[in-house]
C-alpha cells in the first residue's frame, strides 16, 4: 500500500485505524501543480497539524479532504482521499453530504450575519429539521461543545456579529459542530486571535478530539506542538515529513524539517 | 442649483393654491378692470438717467374668458389712475370658461328675481351653490356608478353575442337569452338616463347675473359653480382653509377644461401604478439575470459580450424603447394576444394598443440594465467566506444563494431597484408611444372583474406637465398647473427613493458590522 511514499513520510507509527487515506495525490490549479505526490494517514480520533511556510500547499490539501476546491475553475486532482474506505472524489459521491460528515473552519472568521441561534441552526435546517425543539436543542449541545454556551445563552436571538473575534471562531465551530461532522477541518483558525481566545480553542481542541477527527493547519509552530498528536511538513507543494508530532518537533527526520521547526528558515 | 429649482417649482406650485386678492383698476380711457395681480416686469429701454428704475407693467388675470376671449391682460403702471379693493367683488370658480371675476347683480329663478345686490345675493347664492354641487355629485355617481356598471354588463354581453355568432352552430336558445337581457339592461339604461336628465335640467332652475368691472351683465346657472368667494373680506385663516382644500382637490379630483383646471389624481395614480407595475417587472428579471451572469455563467467571452451588451442597453435613448415597446408588445405580442383571445371585440383592440401593460414592460426593459448592474456588484460584494462557509455545512449552491448570498446583497439589489425607480418615474418619451393619453375615460384600477385593467390607457404626471404645459389652448392660465403637477412628480420620485433608501439602510444595518 505504501509503495509509492516517499522516503520520509512514512505512516506513523500506531495502531489507530486510519480515517482519512490520502494516496499519491496530485493537485493542479490550472496549469500550476499544487500538490506533488502526496500519501498520508489521518488517524482517527487524534488531532493532526499540517505546518510549513505560506504557499506550501497545507490549506489546499485541507480543503481537498471536503471538497471545497471544486468550487475553484480548472482545480484538477490526481489520485485517491479515502476517507473511511471511501474515495470521497468517485462521481458519486455526494458532497453535500460528504461536507456534513467533514465540517470545516476558516481561517478568517464568518458567522453568516443572522443571529447567533440561526447560525447555529443554519446546517440542522439545512437538513430539514425543522422542529423547534429538535433545533434548540442541537443548537444548546453544539454551542456547549464549541465551549459557547454560558457566554451566549441569555442572548440566542442576537446579532452573531455582536460577539468579539474569539467567541465568533467558536460560533463558527459550534455551527460546524451542529451538523455532526465526524472529521473536522480547521484552516488557521487562530490567526486572526488574540492569546486567550486561542488558549480557549486550544483547550477546546483536546475536548474535541474525544468525539471526532481533528485536521489543524497552522502557521504557529508551538500551536502544533502543544495541541497536535501528529504532525505534517509541507514545503513548496510537497509532504517533507510525516510523524508524529514529538518526533517531528526533537528529532525530525529530514534537515528541511529540523531548520523550520528550529526557525532557521519559514 | 438642484435646491433653486425646487425652491422655485414649490413657490410658484404652492403660491397658486391662495386665494389672491381682486385689484380694481382705473385706467386713463375711463375704464375699469377687476383682476389678480400676476406679475410685474419694467419695460424695456424705459429707464432713462432721470429714472433709472424705468416703468413697469403689470400682468392681471381678468378671468371671464367668456366676455373678453383672453385670461390676462398686460396694464401699463402708466395708464392708471386708480386702484381699490372693492369688497364685494367676487371670486367664482366655474366649471367651464375658467374664472368669472365681477360682482353679484341678482339671483334668479327662471326670470323671477329672488334676491338683488351684491349682499342679498351673495347670501341667496351660497346655499344654491352648495346644493347644486351636491347634484354634481349625484350625476356623477349616476354616471360613473350606476350607468357605468350598465355599460359595462351590456358591452359584455355582446362581446357574449359576437363570440356566440363567431362559432360554428351558434346555439339559439343562448342567443335568444341574451338579448332579452340586454332588452331589460336598456330599459333600466333609459330609466337612468332619464333620471340623468331631470337631474341635468335642475342645475339650470336657478342662475345668477353678474357684472363685470365696466358694468357689462353676464347671467350663469347656478350648476356651472363650483365656489364663490369674496377674497378682498375673507381673513386670512378663511383663506388658509381654501388653500388647503384646494391643494387637496388638485390632489383628488379629475381635470377639467382640457386639463388646464381640476386636478390631477389619474396622473398620480397612473404613475404610481406603473412603477410599481414596472418594479414587479424589473426586479425578478434584473436579479435573475445578474445572478445567472455572476454566479452560474461561465466567465468566458460570451459571457463578457453579454455584459458590455447589458451595460450599452442602458445608453440607447429612450424612445427607441419607446418605438420597440409599440412594435414588440403593442403590435406584435398584443395583436397575436387580442386574435388569440378576444376576436369577438375585434376590430377594437383589446391588448393590441397602448396599455398600462405595455407601457411598464417598455419601462421594466429600459430599466434593467440598471437593476443587473447593481444586483452583479450586491452579490460580487458578498464576501467568498459566507459563500464558503455555508457550502462547508453542506448547503448545495442555490441553498447558499438563497440563504446566505441574496440576503446578504439585498442592499445592492435594492440600489438597482431605486435607480431604476428614479429613471422610470421622469420618463416620458417611451410611454407617449405605449399607452400614456391626454386623458384617460377611467382609472386603470375599479370595482369590475378584473379589477385591474392592465391593457387601459391611463394618464401620467409627466406626460400632463408636457400636455398642459405646451399643448393646452391657454399656456399662461396653465402655468401654475404646470408647476403644481411639477412638484407632485419630483414630490413622488423622492417619496419612492427615500422609502427605498430607508428600506436599503435597514437592511445595511442588519448585514453590516465587523467580521473580526
Amino acid at each position: 500500500m505504501n509503495l509509492h511514499m516517499p522516503p520520509y513520510s512514512k505512516a506513523p507509527a500506531t495502531k489507530m485505524t486510519p480515517k482519512i487515506l490520502i494516496q499519491n495525490m496530485n493537485f493542479f490549479y490550472g496549469a500550476t501543480q499544487a500538490l506533488f505526490d502526496v500519501n498520508l494517514e489521518v488517524p482517527a480520533q487524534q488531532i493532526t497539524a499540517f505546518i510549513g511556510p505560506s504557499g506550501c500547499g497545507k490549506s489546499t490539501l485541507l480543503r481537498c479532504l471536503n471538497r471545497l476546491n471544486d468550487l475553484v475553475d480548472g482545480s484538477r486532482l490526481e489520485g485517491q482521499i479515502l476517507l473511511d474506505g471511501q474515495d470521497i472524489y468517485r462521481a458519486d459521491v455526494d458532497v453535500t453530504d460528504l461536507r456534513t460528515r467533514v465540517g470545516i473552519v476558516f481561517q478568517k472568521v464568518n458567522p453568516f450575519p443572522k443571529t447567533i441561534y440561526q447560525n447555529v441552526a443554519y446546517g440542522p435546517r439545512l437538513q430539514k429539521v425543522n422542529r423547534r425543539a429538535t433545533l434548540d436543542d442541537i443548537v444548546e449541545k453544539s454551542l456547549q461543545g464549541a465551549g459557547l454556551w454560558e457566554e451566549v445563552k441569555d442572548r440566542l436571538h442576537a446579532s452573531a456579529l455582536s460577539l468579539s473575534g474569539g467567541q465568533q471562531q467558536r460560533l463558527c465551530i459550534a455551527r460546524a459542530l451542529a451538523v455532526n461532522p465526524n472529521v473536522l477541518l480547521m484552516d488557521e483558525p487562530c490567526s486572526a486571535l488574540d492569546p486567550i481566545s486561542t488558549a480557549k480553542i486550544e483547550e477546546l481542541l483536546h475536548t474535541l478530539k474525544e468525539q471526532l477527527t481533528v485536521v489543524i493547519v497552522t502557521h504557529n509552530m508551538q500551536q502544533a506542538a502543544r495541541v497536535s498528536d501528529y504532525t505534517g511538513f509541507f514545503l513548496l507543494g510537497e509532504l517533507i515529513e510525516y510523524d508524529n508530532t514529538k518526533k517531528i518537533f526533537t528529532n525530525p527526520g529530514d534537515q528541511r524539517t529540523e531548520d523550520y521547526v528550529t526557525g532557521r528558515f519559514g | 442649483m438642484i435646491a433653486g429649482l425646487l425652491l422655485l417649482i414649490m413657490a410658484n406650485g404652492l403660491g397658486f393654491f391662495w386665494p389672491k386678492a381682486l385689484v380694481q383698476l382705473s385706467l386713463n380711457d375711463g375704464t375699469q378692470v377687476l383682476g389678480q395681480m400676476n406679475a410685474k416686469e419694467m419695460i424695456p429701454y424705459s429707464n432713462t438717467p432721470d429714472a433709472p428704475e424705468g416703468k413697469h407693467r403689470i400682468q392681471l388675470k381678468v378671468g371671464n374668458r367668456d366676455l373678453y376671449g383672453l385670461d390676462f391682460r398686460w396694464i401699463d403702471e402708466d395708464a392708471i389712475q386708480a386702484r381699490s379693493y372693492p369688497k364685494d367683488a367676487v371670486f367664482v370658480e366655474r366649471r367651464e370658461w375658467g374664472n368669472f371675476f365681477g360682482k353679484i347683480l341678482e339671483v334668479r329663478k327662471g326670470s323671477t328675481v329672488l334676491a338683488s345686490g351684491s349682499q342679498s345675493g351673495w347670501n341667496a347664492l351660497q346655499p344654491l351653490v352648495h346644493h347644486a354641487n351636491e347634484i354634481h355629485e349625484t350625476i356623477q355617481h349616476v354616471e360613473t356608478d350606476v350607468i357605468g356598471e350598465i355599460n359595462y354588463e351590456m358591452e359584455d354581453i355582446r362581446l357574449q353575442l359576437r363570440g356566440l355568432n363567431l362559432t360554428e352552430h351558434p346555439d339559439d336558445q343562448e342567443k335568444h337569452s341574451l338579448n332579452a337581457q340586454l332588452e331589460t339592461l336598456q330599459s333600466i339604461y333609459e330609466k337612468e338616463a332619464e333620471t340623468l336628465r331631470t337631474l341635468y335640467d335642475s342645475l339650470r332652475d336657478y342662475s345668477v347675473v353678474f357684472i363685470d368691472a365696466n358694468g357689462q351683465a353676464q347671467s350663469l346657472p347656478v350648476g356651472q359653480i363650483i365656489r364663490v368667494l369674496h377674497p378682498n373680506q375673507m381673513p386670512w385663516h378663511e383663506k388658509a382653509l381654501v388653500y388647503l382644500s384646494n391643494i387637496w382637490m388638485v390632489l383628488s379630483e379629475e381635470p377639467r377644461e382640457a386639463n388646464t383646471e381640476g386636478g390631477i389624481f389619474p396622473a398620480i395614480f397612473g404613475t404610481i401604478m406603473m412603477v410599481l407595475m414596472m418594479s414587479i417587472a424589473v426586479v425578478p428579471f434584473g436579479i435573475l439575470a445578474a445572478i445567472y451572469l455572476n454566479e452560474y455563467a461561465h466567465q468566458g467571452i460570451l459571457v463578457r459580450f453579454v455584459r458590455i451588451a447589458v451595460n450599452n442597453l442602458a445608453g440607447v435613448p429612450s424612445i427607441v424603447f419607446g418605438v420597440f415597446g409599440l412594435g414588440f408588445f403593442v403590435y406584435a405580442v398584443g395583436g397575436t394576444l387580442d386574435t388569440l383571445f378576444f376576436p369577438e371585440s375585434l376590430p377594437t383592440p383589446t391588448f393590441g394598443t397602448g396599455g398600462l401593460l405595455w407601457a411598464s414592460l417598455t419601462l421594466a426593459l429600459m430599466t434593467v440594465p440598471v437593476v443587473i448592474v447593481a444586483t452583479e456588484e450586491g452579490l460580487s460584494a458578498v464576501p467568498r467566506e459566507y459563500r464558503e462557509g455555508s457550502l462547508g455545512l453542506g448547503a448545495t449552491k442555490l441553498e447558499t444563494l438563497l440563504r446566505v448570498v441574496i440576503p446578504c446583497a439585498m442592499p445592492g439589489i435594492l440600489t438597482g431597484l431605486i435607480l431604476a425607480i428614479s429613471r422610470a418615474t421622469g420618463e416620458v418619451a417611451p410611454l407617449m408611444l405605449t399607452g400614456v393619453v391626454k386623458l384617460a375615460p377611467s382609472l386603470p384600477l375599479d370595482s369590475y372583474f378584473p379589477f385591474l385593467h392592465i391593457d387601459r390607457k391611463f394618464m401620467h404626471l409627466g406626460f400632463h406637465i408636457y400636455d398642459v404645459g405646451f399643448q393646452s389652448p391657454n399656456v399662461e392660465a396653465a402655468k401654475p398647473m404646470v408647476y403644481v403637477t411639477t412638484l407632485v412628480l419630483v414630490a413622488i420620485v423622492v417619496i419612492l427613493n427615500l422609502t427605498a433608501v430607508a428600506l436599503r439602510n435597514r437592511m445595511r444595518r442588519k448585514y453590516s458590522g465587523s467580521t473580526v
